[in-house]
């Protein structure tokens, strides 16, 4: 389905609003909205609610061999979904510059950041390790989809427990859950991205954009931080609706 | 809105807690959370819209059913799946009122702990009736699963599935329990099919009912 057009009216009435400070559903420049964590019956299932937006996420383990040129760390792989529930527009094959921007953006903000300790995730050097795979789908889209799913992704990592392995000499035992207790993966920290939307060739700044805003901002600056305040991840962009 | 079922159920008689929410979703123009025990699927509906010209369909509407796993990509048992929620759609739903328009059905899968199909046909149904959909009649999906020794076991757990020797599942109306849609897997006999099929009804009977409570407790609220 084709996205509905913005009209002219309701983006002069959007610019003509943040000129004069104000946001639509009455918060302040830096106001984020109300951020809603629940949790599934697995372990590494969570839904990430921030305002409307909505995010599902879940975290699966699975013994792989490793790669070649890391032959001691375990495998981290992020896919991002964005589901046709979120928005009529996002058809499968309709939206790829959106969705490869978001997947490498969340790829270098939680891989990159060395968030995770990938040494723990070996389980015999060079020939077993823990992949972990991060699937994120977004299920309704109300703006600011990359800080919904950065959280959903920290939540749901933290969330997860993988088997227990022993290995003695040369024999690897995976416990199931019954057996022993689950264990958690080891994280080092919590990187979490915050947007920042620019309107009027940055003339003002808004936090937190939601979909509205999104489509009448020029530029997007997105930082992934840590609770160290150590930025992880830097991404400015143009909008792609902004002329010019 | 949810019903109370027995913790340890007697074989063959009872479904597990169901829960209900909709329109929980701003986007789609209808969606729905549907509960059994543990399995959980979130859908969502778009329709009657837009459709493009190479699909579109002279006197009623194209229905589209979409199912997504919670991990990994979509492969042959969504597909099957999306087939037969799509035949169980296409069924009840007026297609002539809305001609040369799509009706799209998104299912993501939230949780998988046994009945998944029964589960996604009925969060289906309730998206329906919450886009407005014009239907004829509401349908609902029961899971019945055969063990060895030939007892029946409704609405089964992952477990349960796995240790049966037959799974059945069927889609039935609303208005007379009518079968619209079955799909089976494992060893059955004629007679234990005609079992599971009565069984079915009559456990289709409470899911209309908890239907039609969560739909009034809904409305009545304004």
């Amino acid at each position: 389905m084709k996205e509905t057009p913005l009209s002219n009216c309701e983006r002069r009435f959007l610019l003509r609003a943040i000129e004069e400070k104000k946001r639509l559903d009455g918060r302040q420049t830096y106001d984020y909205r109300s951020i809603k964590i629940s949790f599934g019956t697995d372990y590494g299932c969570c839904i990430v609610e921030l305002g409307k937006t909505r995010v599902l996420g879940q975290v699966s383990c699975e013994l792989v061999s490793p790669k070649l040129n890391r032959a001691t760390e375990g495998i981290l792989f992020f896919n991002l979904e964005l589901s046709q529930m979120a928005a009529p527009a996002f058809e499968p094959g309709r939206q790829s510059d959106l969705l490869v921007k978001l997947n490498r953006l969340l790829e270098r903000c939680l891989r990159n950041s060395k968030c995770i300790d990938t040494e723990s995730l070996c389980v015999v050097a060079g020939e077993k390790v823990w992949q972990i795979r991060v699937d994120l789908h977004l299920l309704n889209h109300d703006g600011n989809i990359i800080d919904a799913a950065s959280i959903a992704a920290v939540v749901a990592l933290c969330h997860f427990r993988r088997p227990d392995v022993s290995v003695q000499g040369d024999e690897v035992t995976l416990y199931t859950p019954e057996e022993r207790d689950p264990v958690p993966l080891s994280i080092h920290h919590m990187p979490i991205c915050v947007s920042f939307a620019f309107f009027q060739q940055g003339t003002y700044l808004l936090v937190d954009p939601n979909e509205r805003e999104e489509r009448v901002m020029d530029g997007l600056l997105v930082i992934a931080m840590n609770k160290h305040r150590e930025i992880c991840t830097i991404q400015s962009s143009e909008s792609p609706s902004s002329p010019g | 809105m949810e019903v109370d079922e027995p913790s340890s159920r007697p074989p063959g008689c009872s479904l597990r807690h169901f829960a209900c929410e909709q329109n929980l979703l701003s986007r789609p123009d209808g969606s729905s959370s549907f509960l059994q025990g543990d399995t959980s699927v979130l859908a969502g509906v778009y329709g009657p819209a837009e459709v493009k010209v190479s699909k579109e369909i002279f006197n009623k509407a194209t229905l589209e059913v979409i199912l997504r796993p919670k991990t990994g990509l979509p492969g042959v048992p969504e597909k099957s799946r999306e087939r037969l929620i799509r035949s169980t759609c296409e069924a009840v739903v007026l297609g002539a009122l809305h001609p040369r328009t799509s009706i799209t059905v998104v299912l993501q899968v939230v949780s998988d702990a046994g009945s998944l199909l029964a589960c996604c046909l009925n969060a289906a149904c309730m998206a329906l009736v919450d886009a407005g959909v014009p239907m004829r009649a509401l349908f609902c999906g029961v899971t019945c699963a055969l063990d060895s020794d030939g007892t029946l076991v409704l609405d089964p757990t992952t477990k349960q599935e796995k240790e049966a020797r037959a799974v059945l599942t069927f889609a039935l109306d609303s208005v007379e329990q009518k079968l619209l849609m079955s799909t089976t897997k494992g060893l059955y006999s004629d007679a234990e099919l005609q079992q599971c099929l009565a069984a079915a009804q009559a456990a289709a009977q409470h899911v209309f009912r908890f239907f039609r409570e969560s739909l009034q407790r809904r409305y009545s609220k304004s």
